[in-house]
């Protein structure tokens, strides 16, 4: 196992140990149920510590263990998750319904859906899941007055495809295969941290050349993602010719993605081991000066823009307690002035390379502004990044077998488009996966999201959702 | 203040003249559907079956048959394949009026669903999109339609918020069983003529979701008169089928087979 520390706790030990953990300043990740041998399952707690490393604690399942929502507000939805689809029971949990599974009664839709607000001028307004334009499955419930938007509550699991059980029974190669099309968008890093985790269960160490291969493609991930979101946030502050500019720049990026990888969605490229097929990085850099210019001009543009930056600035403000106890992760961790990203904290691929000349862009205020302008300095960096990478790859293999022995386990991450992405996976006797769990970033991010539109208006609520860039694939699964 | 509209009038057309007049079709190294050979196949080998994770090659009386509604397109068989009977190709054309046309097994004849005519609709068609659960890699290419590389209104089709107002319900995804009555009710919100498009591997067959939460796609659901399967199908994959529906392109793909351009 790939971990700074695992070890036992009993369940009387936890709430301690999750304080012991605030104190010392480290940060709660996920929790998930895994099999043990013998047919009993746990929960493992992940944790991280600044320039240690991943903690895993172990807590037997057989009897109720004590919900740590309260201690650390972020683990609350993975509490439900888990109660939901292994019947683990938590005690004490603040909102004891289901989060993912259909609604079995009228009481508990109401419960889950309606929170006890009433009020003569208050009304509701129940949104989707079939929206207007090309967009995403989801429903939204909000309680208004007129423009003024009480309470917002997102219900984000009709599109649920119960992918990590998917995994169950799989190889190490098709299960890459189901990685690859958990969120499309995020594709390419899925891939890489699903391939990491079975690398690490494997004892494997993955080719120089592979390393630096993995880092061009993860960028171009970043490079497509950021540049349709400013396009789609240009799109909800009315700037029509900035939404069109923006789409026509992602266009280009992921007409360079199929020109490098064979895929717009830089499927079928990362594999366990290393590399399915070497990149064809002829005309790249070449590409990527092009692109580079115009989407300076670009971002010039928007800078220029007053009306823009009006519609951004103090819009969906979260503040860096939220972030932090609530668990964003990603751009918007880090434009609420949490200082975090998985490349540098938990570096992997060839990352650690100074001459890659890779930084973390943080903000403090912790608005849509802040979201854009974090996203616009990793644009920058990703260009920089892959321009460099290309004359740093090495020559050699890109790939070399890779097979975990029975009964592993290990876990994989990497820093996606919108924030950490954990994989964990198990392997049975047989060599088979046994569990798959993949901590998503927007699962993360779509937690934290209805803290900023609590008390806020309806005219800002587009812009705010485009500033979070969240996925509802990712957080279905 | 930024004059967007004057610097981009200054930049000029980004749109392709493709599919209308010769241009580029924007899909330089897009690696489409594997290409298969069965008369390269050696007796009893089943190893691309073996390992296909969707079940989209089978054998059947020592032939191979593929069924491209079923693929995924992470080419596991063609890294497999020991006689290249299964090849690396660039077709993505694949959209077809008849299921069975997905289909390399000859023993069935496709047959396309009577549906009504598309005449009227030739130059003016309003699409419905709806997401039954999919990865959102559809949803990125049916939102890049409306870049202005692609520009799907120059086409004459457009996608429109209400049901009301459509003529082609557009799925992705493979349905998800809380997604069935939205879908349902969206369909039935839809004014005669009505037709179903299955866009992805995942609204045609399931993909790699069938089971669980999920059904498999569209089987069973609506009768449906356009298929299309990709993982994601891009975007001119997309205005081909389109346009071959409304009867201005040809359809490429016949029995499992492709007329190459």
């Amino acid at each position: 196992m790939n971990v700074a520390a695992q070890r036992h706790l009993d369940r009387s030990e936890l709430e301690e140990a999750a304080r012991t953990l605030r104190v010392q300043g480290g940060r709660m990740i996920m929790l998930y149920a895994a099999p043990e041998a013998g047919g009993t399952q746990n929960v493992r707690y992940v944790s991280s510590r600044s320039g240690i490393g991943f903690d895993i604690w172990v807590v037997p399942a057989d009897t109720a263990i004590p919900s740590l929502a309260t201690i650390w507000p972020l683990l609350g939805w993975y509490e439900r998750e888990t109660a939901d689809h292994r019947g683990i029971v938590f005690s004490g949990q603040p909102e004891p319904f289901s989060l993912i599974a259909p609604l079995r009664s009228a009481e508990e839709a109401d419960l889950r859906r309606l929170p006890d607000i009433s009020g003569d001028a208050v009304q509701i307004l129940p949104f989707g899941p079939v929206r207007a334009g090309v967009v995403e499955s989801a429903e939204f419930s909000f309680f208004y007055i007129g423009e003024a938007i009480l309470h917002y509550v997102p219900h984000l699991f009709l599109k649920h495809r119960g992918m990590e059980d998917r995994f169950a029974g799989q190889t190490p190669e098709t299960g890459l295969v189901l990685a690859e099309r958990v969120s499309g968008v995020g594709s390419a890093a899925h891939a890489l941290a699903y391939s990491q985790a079975v690398e690490a269960a494997a004892g494997t160490t993955v080719p120089d050349r592979a390393c630096y291969q993995r880092v061009i493609v993860a960028e171009l991930e970043r490079l497509y993602n950021h540049l349709h979101y400013l396009g789609h946030l240009a799109d909800t502050t009315t700037l029509k010719v900035g939404h069109a500019e923006g789409a026509l720049l992602a266009e280009r990026a992921k007409q360079i993605n199929a020109r490098v990888t064979g895929s717009r969605f830089l499927r079928g490229i990362v594999a366990p081991g290393g590399m399915r097929r070497d990149l064809c990085i002829d005309g790249l850099a070449s590409a990527l000066d092009e692109l580079r210019q115009q989407v300076h001009q670009y971002i010039k543009r928007l800078d220029a823009s007053e009306s823009y930056f009006d519609r951004l600035a103090t819009t969906g403000l979260l503040p860096r307690e939220i972030a932090f106890d609530q668990g964003a992760t990603g751009p918007v961790a880090r434009a609420s002035g949490l200082d975090r990203d998985l490349r540098r904290d938990h570096t992997y691929a060839a990352y650690a390379d100074p001459d890659l000349a890779f930084s973390v862009a943080t903000h403090e205020t912790g608005d849509a502004n802040a979201r854009a302008r974090v996203r616009i300095a990793e644009i920058e960096n990703s260009i920089l990044m892959i321009q460099r990478a290309i004359t740093l790859t090495p020559t050699g293999k890109i790939r070399i077998p890779c097979l975990p022995p029975p009964n592993r386990e290990a876990l994989g991450w990497a820093e996606s488009p919108r924030g950490t992405l954990i994989y964990a996976v198990h392997f049975e006797e047989d060599g088979r996966l046994a569990r798959v769990k993949i901590k998503s970033p927007s699962f993360s991010n779509w937690r934290v999201f209805p803290y900023t539109v609590h008390n806020t208006n309806m005219m800002d609520y587009a812009i705010n959702e485009a500033s979070f860039g969240l996925t509802i694939a990712g957080c279905a699964r | 203040m930024a004059l967007w509209t004057l610097i981009g009038l200054a930049e000029g057309t980004a749109t392709t003249r493709w599919p209308l007049k010769p241009g580029p079709d924007g899909q330089d190294g897009v690696i489409g559907m594997p290409r298969l050979e069965p008369e390269r196949c050696d007796a009893g080998c089943s190893i691309c079956a073996d390992v296909c994770p969707t079940r989209a090659i089978a054998l059947a009386e020592e032939r191979l048959d593929l069924d491209y509604g079923r693929c995924v397109v992470c080419h596991l068989c063609v890294e497999v394949c020991p006689t290249d009977a299964l090849t690396e190709s660039n077709n993505w054309a694949f959209g077809v009026r008849a299921r069975d046309d997905l289909r390399t097994d000859i023993s069935v004849t496709p047959v396309a669903r009577p549906s009504p005519s598309r005449h009227g609709f030739r130059r003016s068609l309003h699409v419905r999109h709806v997401d039954a659960g999919s990865c959102n890699g559809c949803e990125s290419e049916l939102q890049a339609l409306n870049n202005p590389f692609y520009n799907l209104h120059r086409l004459g089709i457009f996608y429109t918020p209400s049901p009301r107002f459509a003529d082609l319900l557009l799925v992705t995804g493979p349905v998800t069983r809380a997604m069935l009555e939205p879908l349902r009710r969206t369909w039935e919100a839809m004014p005669e003529p009505r037709w179903v498009m299955a866009c992805g591997t995942c609204a045609v067959s399931g993909g790699i979701a069938p089971g669980g939460p999920c059904l498999s796609g569209l089987e069973g659901v609506f009768p449906v008169d356009l298929y299309l399967p990709g993982c994601p199908p891009n975007p001119a994959a997309i205005i081909e089928a389109l346009l071959m529906f409304l009867g201005r392109m040809q359809q490429r793909l016949q029995r499992g087979r492709m007329n190459d351009k």
